[in-house]
């Protein structure tokens, strides 16, 4: 699969985030998105996973998807997806049975990828902060899709975590998956591609 | 199906586990139909007659109870962005929370009031009506609340607004409603079958309109 962006702009509120901006991604490739706060990293990826729409410009998929684009992508927000009312294996079961998938892995050992088993029947609201955030990752395991886009994926995870997820990310993309990632810090994988919005260095 | 089924049983969880969920409702459609008698004096005739109106009040108040939180939470969690993505049309996604809010909110109002209008003195002919009508009026509430509910995704302020904006699409509810009953109580000079199908009509009038209008206010939120 082919991921492109072309021309895309984005004015909000009356303000101009960015304009003309693109990018080309192929099977296996990672999008790095740069800048610093306010560039438009955040609404960028929005727009791709089509919760926002672009004032200019489209995103598409090469060979043209069998369906809605946005069902073959997993977006990774700054909020997390999780009812804190709800068990950590309720929250994933819900997420598994509404987003039809076709080959995730079960949700227990999405659980033990992100090393979150003992926590299976928590209820999410007493999870910390990085707790929730791996429960967020868990879910791109459980449901299959090849395109992810991760807005800062390393925020509050710690060290070993942030390792972690790096192998998920190069496990992803050796399977050829497409990863479009929005940070400011360093990504724990091999970068493949940079896009950087803003004009700060 | 799974996914629709999914969000309904999510919806009724959720509802259950944070904040009460029905209790709240069946004690707030208590207090205002218990409010009434005081109100109106201990006149048992009046209160037979004006008792159906109480109770379908009573109804519609605590329906519009937990309303503006439905889409509200959704969207502060970020469910509602995945949801989005999930891949199941926003309509269905839109009618699966009125269904699960409904079975949460609205059922257990139907199951309460025939105890609740004993209070009011209703007879036990215009009980059975009472529950009917209810039964199928109820769902209409809701779908029309949930429209409500949608709107608070763009306005971020709830409380309230919901219930100023829904109120006066509920009331040919209430009006078909309360007729249905009348005509059991007043008896002959009120026909029954008439504003019986109007009410039916008006649920089916907002099991389209309900989803396809909150799809509609959820996706105009994407600003």
């Amino acid at each position: 699969m082919r991921l492109t962006g072309t021309g895309l702009a984005s004015e909000r509120g009356g303000r101009l985030i960015f304009e003309d901006v693109g990018f080309d991604l192929a099977d296996g490739e990672l999008l790095a998105i740069t800048g610093p706060n306010g560039a438009g990293k955040s609404t960028l990826l929005r727009i791709v996973a089509g919760l926002l729409p672009a004032t200019e410009g489209r995103v598409a998929a090469a060979p043209a998807t069998d369906g809605p684009l946005y069902t073959f992508m997993h977006y990774l927000g700054h909020r997390d997806g999780l009812k804190g009312s709800l068990t950590v294996r309720e929250n994933l079961v819900f997420w598994q049975k509404t987003a039809d998938s076709d080959g995730g892995i079960d949700v227990l050992d999405a659980l033990e990828r992100v090393r979150l088993l003992h926590a299976v029947d928590m209820p999410a609201a007493f999870l910390s902060a990085g707790m929730r955030r791996r429960v967020a990752i868990a879910r791109l395991l459980v449901v299959r899709r090849p395109i992810w886009l991760l807005d800062e994926p390393t925020s509050a995870l710690d060290a070993r975590s942030e390792t972690e997820l790096g192998e998920l990310i190069a496990e992803h993309l050796g399977g050829g998956g497409l990863v479009l990632a929005a940070t400011h810090l360093k990504l724990p994988v091999p970068v493949t591609k940079t896009l950087r919005l803003g004009s700060a260095p | 199906m799974k996914a629709f089924l999914a969000i309904v049983r999510q919806t009724i969880t959720v509802s259950f586990r944070s904040g009460g969920g029905p209790l709240v409702g069946l004690i707030f459609f208590l207090s205002v139909v218990i409010v009434v008698p005081f109100g109106v004096g201990p006149d048992l005739n009046l209160l037979a007659r004006i008792g159906p109106a109480i109770i379908w009040i009573g109804a519609l108040l605590s329906t519009l109870l937990g309303l503006d939180r439905l889409f509200q939470d959704d969207r502060d969690d970020g469910s509602l962005d995945q949801i989005q993505l999930a891949g199941i049309p926003l309509e269905l996604v839109v009618l699966a929370k009125a269904v699960g809010h409904w079975i949460a909110t609205g059922l257990p109002l139907v199951v309460a009031a025939p105890i609740f209008a004993l209070l009011l003195n209703l007879s036990p002919a215009a009980l059975g009506i009472l529950v009917l009508t209810l039964l199928i009026g109820t769902p209409a509430l809701t779908l029309i609340g949930v429209i409500g509910g949608a709107l608070m995704v763009a306005i971020r302020r709830g409380g309230m607004l919901v219930a100023v904006l829904v109120l006066p699409f509920a009331i040919p509810v209430l009006i078909f409603g309360v007729m249905s009953i009348s005509a059991v109580i007043l008896g002959p000079a009120s026909s029954f079958g008439l504003p019986f199908m109007l009410l039916c009509a008006t649920t089916l009038l907002a099991l389209v309109v309900g989803p396809v209008a909150g799809a509609g206010a959820i996706r105009a939120a994407r600003e």
